[in-house]
């Protein structure tokens, strides 16, 4: 195998990074995949919450780079698909405990068992992110239809352009079609108009995700939900499939337009 | 040619077309890193942001060496793009860490077929940024400078002459920084954060109309923006 690194991050905080690490790894494992999400917030690391793994938690990231237990033993194997693992982080120590070399190296004897890993980027444009972007061959930048997260995500697409990680793609989480009706929110693609990179899915505001977090039941699990199936879609869209734009809206206007949008661009 | 910057006994730093070269292959490695450091400390101005290439020559470099030497690096935020070794261990080294071990090479030059700038037309000094200009950027520059493409909130443009934007002026922009207040700022959609002209400020009024190319220029006392198609007699 030749694994992918994908890096999530965002620049604000807050934005739903781990929560699409979470759940777009449940998603690819769930699609066939073999995949490893990495929490590289260390110091503050809850990815392990977030997917209920929590009490599992033996040995971490730290851990596997000083080389206190081998690297198959700090992967946390999911309850629900076998083909998931998780590397926590380490919640006594702070980013400095590792260096971008150290996540080069651990990747790099990952890509050859999983197809996928996911880095979850703790938020800021310091060593963490550094750390998190180092190892990776594509980058997702989360944003929020809110100025301020819009603000940081440009900063950080200009940081992922200078470390020539390519053009990093885009989701835009937490959307919520009536209040971008009502004019009280950025659309979709207001966002993608400023940002000017490719959009790779729109995770609409669902109140599913806040009770699936507090759960440790990542919402992609939960079939009804319009996130899950967004996140779902997301994964589709990684392993190349086409998928349609999700109508969030029954009456249409808003998302066909960004249908057309990105029909044409990419 | 590559010029020649400063020039040390033992390490020699070079302006190269794609960024900085330091050949390290003089010295033994011990010695040679820490004074990279050092130097890069003491320029900080001189090395910020650019893509850093070092010549090992035959040193031979394991990957804790030069992960060690790319983390440094990148706490003083520069990022070691290439290694260029005469050894296939540390080529290979360079490589795993996923960096170049090849100074890409220029494009070979076309014989021009443009004829070199009337000097009777006075032309003066602009620089072309091709690019979108996103938050944190910041460019400053003794002439005009022209984009083509977006300025975003967050970038800052500081010119001693015009600022012309082929696209969205969002950002912070400083026209005559040097106190030439007979230049202009014009963008096809021009909504700056602030826009400053010589020592006049101005901000974009919250209701704007639909975007069209404006022309921003010192009138009276006071930075006025006028629409293109309204301007284009007088520019």
């Amino acid at each position: 195998m030749n694994g992918t690194v994908i890096t999530i991050t965002s620049g604000k905080g807050g934005v739903g990074k781990t929560t699409a690490t979470a759940n777009l790894g449940i998603a690819l494992a769930s699609l066939g995949q073999k995949v490893v999400c990495i929490d590289a917030d260390i110091g503050l690391r809850n990815l392990d919450v977030v997917m209920g793994l929590e009490n599992r938690i033996v040995y971490d990231l730290v851990d596997a780079v000083e080389g206190r237990c081998r690297l198959s033993q700090a992967m946390i194997r999911d309850k629900r698909h076998p083909s998931l693992f998780l590397i926590p982080a380490a919640q006594s120590r702070d980013k400095t405990a590792i260096a971008p070399s150290d996540m080069v190296f651990l990747c790099n004897e990952l890509r050859s068992e999983v197809d996928w890993i996911i880095i979850d980027s703790p938020a800021g444009i310091e060593r963490g992110f550094r750390n998190a972007i180092a190892p990776a061959n594509e980058v997702l930048v989360v944003t929020n239809p809110e100025v301020s997260a819009v603000r940081d995500a440009d900063r950080i697409i200009g940081l992922i352009e200078a470390e020539e990680k390519g053009t990093a793609k885009l989701v835009i989480n937490r959307l919520n079609p009536e209040k971008v009706k009502k004019g009280d929110m950025l659309s979709a693609s207001d966002v993608v108009e400023l940002l000017a990179i490719p959009l790779i899915g729109i995770v609409p505001e669902d109140e599913a995700v806040l009770v699936s977090i507090n759960h440790g039941y990542p919402v992609v699990l939960n079939e009804r939900s319009e996130a899950g199936k967004a996140f779902m879609n997301i994964g589709r869209r990684l392993l190349g499939e086409e998928v349609p734009w999700m109508e969030l809206d029954s009456r249409k206007g808003l998302f066909n337009r960004i249908g057309k949008l990105f029909s044409g661009g990419n | 040619m590559p010029t020649r910057v400063m020039d040390l006994s033992e390490m020699e730093i070079k302006g190269i077309k794609d960024g900085i070269l330091v050949h390290l292959d003089k010295a033994e490695w011990d010695r040679a890193k820490p004074e990279l450091i050092k130097q890069i400390k003491q320029n900080q101005s001189f090395f910020q942001g650019a893509r850093l290439f070092i010549d090992v020559g035959d040193t031979i470099l394991k990957a804790k060496e030069l992960g060690e030497l790319r983390d440094n690096l990148s706490d003083q935020g520069i990022v070691l793009t290439g290694v260029l070794s005469l050894s296939n261990v540390t080529r290979e080294t360079a490589q795993l860490l996923g960096l170049k071990i090849t100074i890409d090479k220029p494009k070979p030059q076309k014989p021009s077929s443009i004829a070199p700038l009337d000097t009777l037309l006075k032309g003066e000094s602009a620089v072309l940024l091709h690019r979108t200009m996103r938050s944190g950027h910041k460019v400053s520059y003794h002439g005009h400078v022209v984009v083509l493409g977006d300025v975003n909130p967050g970038a800052e443009i500081i010119a001693s002459g015009c600022i012309v934007v082929w696209g969205r002026l969002r950002g912070t922009v400083h026209a005559g920084a040097e106190g030439d207040e007979d230049v202009v700022v014009c963008a096809l959609d021009l909504s700056p954060m602030q826009l400053r002209i010589g020592s006049k400020i101005a901000i974009t009024p919250q209701d704007q109309e639909k975007p069209q190319p404006e022309i921003a220029r010192i009138k009276g006392n006071q930075i006025i923006a006028e629409t293109w198609q309204h301007h284009r007699g007088d520019l």
